[in-house]
């Protein structure tokens, strides 16, 4: 059944289109500009198609930057920890949560899911890591995000579509919970496991609040934090511990660029291959607990 | 017969003890798995619940929260006498509505368009690059929100070139809300629409050939067809967006605003911010935010009561 392709069609194609170009231009337009000549880019007005006298003058001063290579190794340090941390911890609360014949498991849920909606507040939180002694390390960044409330809920549901008879079977062959676990739900949970590695890849790669209020010590700023300094630095209120704006003041135009294009070039590239996955964890997550 | 019942209740409880032994020792290895995180959300989440205390009191870090004198509403009833009250409360139900009223119908419309292009090759393409904006982090957003908005930047270049004057817009309080709201748009249209468009594909198409038989044109059947069916998944995301009316988060806030648009942009939890962690009013910061928490819970609860009412879909 083929249909005629009438006047709207043509009007949606090119409205979808421009959807899709407001989407990625502005990340096109900021590699542009940071290959560009910093004073040429100055005198530019409009749209960049290509960049303006093509140099990789702003790389090699990134890269100079003690500051920021070092924000990407506390960045990487962090993703790390971080990540296996928060994957260990959700995915065996996850199993617990996912099994309906414990008696506290319930109750229990309740209080976890109640964290969604109560809060304690930002300065009860400040106030609570201050008092772990945990300020200006990096445990301040990792461990009050550890648990994302989101993420055990998309994992619990994910294992609660494991089979019940599955389970059981096993368990009359003598299987320990560990061994169920370890043996049948998680090699069966592969997706939602990987969609929660992700979303707790990206939050934590993409993460600069807790750093900005919880480190003092400039040697432990994550990339993030340091990049608000060099973006928007005249922007924002004095930093917390010394205001200490001076001394990005010095980044050209084009410098900025490079570095948004950096710091970002690592998520867009491996965003193809996942986007699916991405989507995926939306849909899991209503299904809701 | 009140003795019974009374004897009866004693028992059910010892028996609900030792089943919950039972239960312990039988699931151990279980419960030890659920402890670390028990452990977090206790440190993290209840803890800071607890915290939360010093609303009430004169908290001075010498003293602790415990040894803090109490002091009542004190700090709750200095907020609603303060010139910042009616300014952030407004901002922060200014803000809201726009991205409610601008914001809201964006993903359902590009969800529809989507939906209607014919060469699905090309809909999966603008549907993918439509979730990019959502994965790129808040800072390097407001980096480029920056750039482009400088008197110098590609926006005020696109603006000077059909005839406009230059503005420095993150300076100008007239600009604030609505480089707010568009930027969340460019930020969330794609993803937002993923749920819409889930439903979407949900619809039976056997409805869409009835409607074709009667002669309903496309417009038509998107109204007669299409919408009814996802009109509950819109109901629920726009209760869920009038309960969290009085919620707009600080980040990009207080990466955007500065004292020169202060005006219009700074919002209750951007002020509990500034309050609590820049200028070290504990207390008083803590009360704000707890008031404001308060408010958010009771305004959830209703949507979601409606919700459950108008769409028998709920949050719990």
């Amino acid at each position: 059944m083929k249909k005629k392709i009438s006047v709207f069609d043509i009007i949606n194609f090119i409205i979808c289109g421009l959807i899709g170009l407001v989407c990625v231009y502005p990340f096109y337009y900021v590699v542009m500009a940071s290959f560009s000549d910093p004073s040429k880019l100055m005198g530019h007005n409009g749209v960049l198609l290509a960049p303006l006298d093509s140099t990789l003058g702003a790389y090699e001063e990134i890269f100079k930057n003690e500051l920021l290579v070092g924000s990407f190794r506390n960045t990487f340090l962090i993703l790390f920890i971080g990540v296996a941390l928060s994957m260990i911890v959700t995915t065996m609360a996850a199993y617990f949560f996912s099994r309906k014949d414990i008696m506290l498991q319930k109750p229990l849920f309740l209080l976890v899911l109640l964290t969604m909606f109560v809060s304690g507040g930002l300065v009860p939180l400040y106030l609570t890591v201050c008092d772990l002694g945990i300020d200006d390390t990096l445990w301040a960044v990792i461990l009050p995000t550890a648990v994302s409330t989101y993420n055990l809920i998309v994992l619990r549901t994910g294992f609660m579509s494991v089979p019940e008879s599955l389970i059981e079977s096993a368990k009359l062959d003598g299987a320990s919970d560990f061994t169920v676990f370890s043996k049948i739900v998680l090699p069966l949970s592969k997706a939602p496991l990987a969609v929660i590695l992700l979303y707790y890849l990206v939050e934590n790669w993409n993460s600069w609040f807790n750093a900005s209020i919880f480190l003092r010590d400039k040697s432990l700023y994550p990339l993030q934090l340091v990049l608000r300094q060099i973006l928007l630095s005249n922007n924002t209120d004095s930093m917390m511990g010394g205001a200490d704006v001076g001394d990005y003041e010095s980044f050209s135009e084009t410098l900025k660029y490079a570095i948004i294009c950096i710091s970002t070039v690592p998520m867009l590239l491996i965003y193809p291959f996942l986007q699916k996955h991405f989507a995926k964890g939306v849909m899991i997550g209503a299904v809701k607990g | 017969m009140k003795r019974n019942t009374s004897v009866n209740n004693s028992l059910h409880k010892k028996c609900f003890i030792s089943r919950l032994g039972r239960d312990l020792y039988k699931n151990k290895l279980m419960y030890l798995m659920v402890l670390p995180a028990l452990l977090f959300y206790f440190i993290f989440a209840y803890k800071p619940m607890y915290g939360a205390i010093i609303a009430f009191k004169d908290y001075s870090p010498s003293l602790g929260i415990e040894g803090s004198p109490w002091v009542g509403l004190k700090h709750i009833e200095e907020f609603f006498k303060s010139f910042y009250f009616d300014r952030t409360i407004k901002n922060t139900i200014v803000i809201s509505l726009a991205s409610i009223f601008i914001g809201f119908p964006m993903p359902i419309i590009f969800a529809l368009l989507i939906n209607e292009l014919r060469n699905k090759k090309f809909a999966k393409c603008v549907q993918t690059v439509s979730y990019v904006p959502h994965f790129i982090s808040i800072v390097v957003v407001c980096g480029m929100i920056k750039q482009f908005t400088l008197d110098t930047g590609l926006i005020n270049d696109i603006i000077a070139f059909f005839g406009g004057t230059r503005v420095s817009m993150l300076n100008d309080p007239d600009y604030f809300v609505p480089i707010y709201t568009l930027s969340n748009i460019w930020q969330g249209m794609g993803w937002q629409s993923i749920i819409y468009l889930a439903a979407l594909t949900s619809v039976d198409s056997s409805l869409y050939e009835a409607a074709e038989v009667d002669g309903a044109s496309r417009l038509r059947q998107v109204f007669t067809v299409t919408l009814p069916a996802i009109a509950p998944t819109i109901v629920t995301m726009f209760l869920l967006k009038i309960g969290n009316i009085l919620n707009v988060g600080y980040e990009k806030i207080i990466l955007l605003y500065n004292p020169a648009t202060y005006e219009t942009a700074d919002v209750v939890s951007s002020y509990v911010y500034r309050q609590g962690l820049l200028e070290f009013n504990w207390s008083y910061s803590a009360a704000i935010g707890l008031f404001n928490s308060a408010i958010n819970l009771v305004l959830l609860i209703s949507a979601n009561y409606l919700s459950k009412k108008v769409a028998d879909t709920s949050l719990w």
